[in-house]
């Protein structure tokens, strides 16, 4: 993107009569009451979570001290500081520039919008759940009031970049949508990379703390609040540009973005004290890696797999079977390395039996072929059973009982302490598949910058042109195919481990628990395929979300259904665009259109007029 | 090219001789046999539906012939299109088949696919080979590029590029597989006259790296500006092969494009039947109508 345009820098220090002749706010207020109509609001917001929000401790996270914010008090706190800061940027004050090199104005609106959110849906749901809105003490009104006047007074404020010239003057919701876009940053400043690597630093550390903030939510009021500030946050951030602004450092510095990235990860145990948290991390660690072993299949060679988690169980089966439970019907004990070796040894072998008659087939019928081997996989563990076939699986049972475990004499199982801080068996093993990821990621990304990637991605584009051109697609497909399935293998052996037990009914097309071939399929799409951080993304959230909201475990199905229409409908490329899908669904600033005036959103079509 | 020769231009490059294709019952290419030199540029021209897409798919191992064999610079064939591709023989299709959502740069290293070894463990434990292969084939995709005039454009999507760009990138696509034969399907198919003197240009520039042609075209003109010899295809059989000139006068291929006069002038009595005919046809219709 190269949108050189640089007239929305100055609109807010400058004169507010310029802006408002190009768009007008959607609440007509003069330039300067609308902002400190939003720094008092957010400051109102601000003072009001140090008062008491209710008058009793039944309602959790403990809103009742007066002086000491707790619970969703915290988030609001947090979401009025982020508004003041981008609303005192606004004022063009020195050292708070850097805050919005892209939009100025809609992420304060966005900011005030998500304070709104959170202390809206706090008040909701105190006086829900504890019977009526007496129950709100004064504080609560102060925060509610507060947050009401910054939002509008954001929504008073000048819009960033005038109407397009598609729609001059669109009707309300038009306008308010359009307030809630910016324009993307201009070039950044040269900085000595020493301080590019040192914000990259702080970028992940800033997303450490959100993720096991997130993780470390006690309960699901405290989980939507985190996720109602956590959405609307990166969202103004987004508009700020900073994100932008990072992606580019992180660009530039693959290398020291994969490993502060790591780093992070490393460091995720020891922000958890508790087992149970440490737990959903290592989860989501094989969640995740499986979901980026599925992104060699589908993401670049676009071989639509719809029973891969069998892969998955492959691994952990045979994993289970050497690893020495009593209940194994081998009763072997492979040292670990060689338990691994094993277990993708299996996948890899699967993966070529069923790949090497299916792969012939292309689109939905790969698919569906896919989707019955994986349901062949489950229903033969379960007749494994020694009564309706021979006994190697224990059939519905499975293989309980399966030892930690040792490496080098560190046994996984028990807690250590590792300087100072304890780390529980769940951290144990979540560093464990962290090596594990790690492997992963870095497979996929050398396999995919590489004559076999490219070789992969051609036959996705067009198999009859990437055959004209001597590659040999079935061959290809089948190793994809076969490495897709190693990688899962691998993560197959650590989650035996982890979960104590292998069942066959932990390896199915759906389910409520996240590593089944559907959601490993969805992380892949929301996140984005292609990708290497898309699929960990789409992983964590899907993991997450159903993790932390109990209550809502009979709609889950339901609502993912809903979110994964909106997305397709307004982020098709997932969460995490890959450089290819951004010029596919973005790809305004290859088109060869005058560079003057900005294209209209979704003119993706163009290109193909273009001759 | 590592193709050029300094022979005379007499040594065989492609030679398909008796190539018959069946499908079921139709038969598509009766009997063909056709020959291509070294520096040659061979044209292959038909009605509609005379099966010259169907003789290219022939050639290039994506139909197996259920007669006859087709030999490059003197063994056969295999029947497998990545087989023929390592081979030699290189191929742009009639619709444009680009990989779209590949960079342009991306779609010429593809191409490169044949003539690079550098394998999945190669590229996962990074062996010494790798980078320096990587390298190479980028400095020689650029090269062509270069050669196409697409080298300003390498970053962009095949997607946004114009439609004579589109052609270009799958012609130097085409060259990346080193090709001692280049088949072109209807290169300038929807092209305006600049680009068809641009692409005609680009052909010759091929054949003078050693390279022979032989392409499918519609443009009279175009062929008969560029083809050493040109061979027509009607209804599956080659009825005509020779110099340009020859074929643009001969009698058959004229009947094949245009159809026969009827026997002798059309004479009064045919005339006066036609308007017979017309005016009954419309009467009839308005009949109709009420």
């Amino acid at each position: 993107m190269h949108m050189t345009t640089e007239t929305p820098m100055d609109k807010t220090t400058g004169t507010t009569k310029v802006s408002t002749a190009e768009a007008t706010p959607i609440i007509p207020l003069p330039h300067p009451v609308a902002r400190a109509l939003v720094v008092a609001g957010s400051a109102v917001a601000l003072i009001g979570t140090f008062l008491a929000w209710t008058w009793t401790e039944e309602f959790p996270g403990n809103l009742t001290v007066t002086g000491y914010p707790g619970g969703l008090q915290v988030l609001t706190l947090f979401g009025s500081v982020l508004t003041l800061l981008f609303a005192l940027s606004g004022y063009g004050i020195k050292g708070l520039g850097w805050l919005t090199p892209g939009g100025k104005n809609s992420p304060v609106l966005l900011a005030a919008l998500g304070v709104f959110g959170t202390t809206g849906y706090a008040m909701g749901a105190i006086s829900q759940e504890l019977g009526g809105l007496v129950n709100l003490e004064p504080g609560a009104w102060v925060s509610g009031i507060g947050a009401l006047i910054a939002v509008l007074g954001a929504l008073g404020l000048p819009v960033d970049q005038p109407y397009g010239a598609g729609d001059p003057d669109p009707n309300l919701w038009g306008r308010i949508r359009h307030s809630l876009t910016a324009p993307d940053p201009g070039r950044a400043k040269e900085l000595p990379s020493w301080v590019e690597i040192l914000i990259i630093a702080a970028g992940f550390g800033v997303g450490l703390y959100v993720f096991s903030y997130g993780i470390g939510t006690e309960y699901s009021e405290l989980f939507i609040g985190f996720l109602i500030i956590a959405a609307f946050g990166f969202t103004a951030v987004t508009r700020a540009g900073l994100l932008k602004r990072l992606s580019a450092l992180t660009a530039k510095h693959r290398n020291v973005t994969l490993g502060a990235a790591f780093a992070a990860a490393i460091c995720f145990p020891f922000t958890q004290s508790n087992d149970q948290f440490a737990l959903i991390g290592a989860n989501i660690l094989i969640f995740a890696t499986v979901a980026l072993g599925l992104n060699v299949v589908v993401g670049l060679a676009g071989l639509l797999d719809l029973g891969y988690v069998a892969f998955l169980g492959v691994g952990a089966y045979a994993a289970a079977l050497v690893s020495g439970s009593p209940a194994s019907t081998i009763g072997v004990q492979f040292p670990f390395w060689a338990a691994v070796l094993t277990g993708a040894a299996a996948s890899l072998i699967f993966g070529v039996v069923i790949g090497a008659p299916t792969l012939r087939l292309r689109g939905d019928y790969l698919a569906i072929v896919t989707l019955g081997f994986g349901e062949i996989f489950r229903i033969t563990m379960n007749n494994l059973n020694g009564n309706s076939g021979p006994d190697v699986t224990n059939g519905s049972n499975g293989i309980p009982q399966i030892p930690d475990l040792e490496i080098f004499g560190f046994n996984l199982g028990v807690p250590h302490d590792v300087i100072g801080h304890e780390l529980t068996r769940s951290a144990n093993y979540y560093l464990l598949m962290l090596v594990f990821t790690a492997i992963v990621v870095m497979v996929f990304r050398r396999s995919a910058e590489s004559r076999i990637g490219r070789a992969w991605v051609a036959i996705r584009e067009d198999e009859t042109a990437a055959t004209a051109m001597g590659i040999n697609g079935f061959r290809l497909k089948l190793l994809a195919f076969a490495l897709g399935a190693s990688l899962a293998g691998l993560a197959g052996t650590v989650q035996a481990h982890v979960s104590y037990s292998v069942t066959p009914e932990q390896y199915q097309f759906a389910g409520p628990v996240p590593p089944n071939s559907a959601f490993l399929l969805a992380a892949v799409i929301l996140g984005g395929m292609g990708t290497i951080s898309g699929p960990l993304i789409g992983a964590a959230l899907l993991y997450l979300i159903p993790a932390k909201l109990q209550f809502m475990a009979e709609y889950q199905l339901l609502l993912f259904g809903i979110a994964l229409m909106l997305l397709m409908r307004f982020r098709p490329e997932g969460l995490v665009a890959d450089r290819r899908k951004q010029l596919e669904f973005h790809e305004t600033g290859q088109l060869d259109v005058p560079e003057d005036k900005p294209l209209p959103e979704g003119a993706t079509g163009v290109a193909k007029a273009g001759a | 090219m590592t193709t050029t020769t300094s022979a005379p231009a007499t040594t065989t490059v492609l030679d398909a001789s008796g190539v018959t294709m069946r499908f079921g019952g139709l038969t598509a290419v009766r009997d063909v046999n056709l020959t291509v030199n070294t520096g040659e540029i061979v044209g292959l021209i038909g009605p509609n539906g005379a099966g010259k897409t169907t003789f290219f798919n022939c050639l290039t191992g994506l139909y197996v012939p259920t007669e006859g064999r087709v030999a490059y610079k003197g063994t056969v064939l295999p029947p497998k299109p990545h087989l023929v591709t390592q081979a030699g023989i290189a191929r742009t299709f009639q619709n444009i088949r680009l990989f779209a959502n590949m960079t342009v740069l991306e779609n010429v290293l593809v191409g490169r696919h044949t003539r690079t070894k550098e394998g999945l463990w190669s590229a996962l434990l990074r062996l010494p080979g790798f980078r320096k292969a990587e390298e190479e084939s980028r400095a020689r995709a650029m090269e062509l590029l270069e050669f196409t005039g697409l080298a300003a454009k390498a970053d962009h999507l095949a997607r946004n590029l114009p439609y004579g760009e589109q052609r270009k990138l799958e012609i130097a696509r085409a060259l990346a597989s080193e090709p001692g034969l280049l088949l072109l399907d209807e290169p300038t198919a929807g092209m305006n006259p600049q680009e068809t003197r641009a692409a005609e240009e680009l052909i010759f520039a091929i054949r003078d790296q050693g390279i022979a042609v032989l392409v499918i075209e519609h443009d009279i003109r175009f062929i008969m500006n560029l083809c050493d010899r040109v061979a027509v295809l009607v209804q599956g059989e080659k009825i005509v092969e020779g110099p340009a000139e020859v074929v643009q006068a001969d009698e058959r291929v004229i009947a094949a494009y245009l159809g026969t006069p009827f026997e002798g002038a059309p004479g009064d009595a045919e005339a006066a039947e036609v308007e017979a005919a017309e005016a009954d046809a419309q009467s009839t219709t308005e009949g109709d109508d009420k």
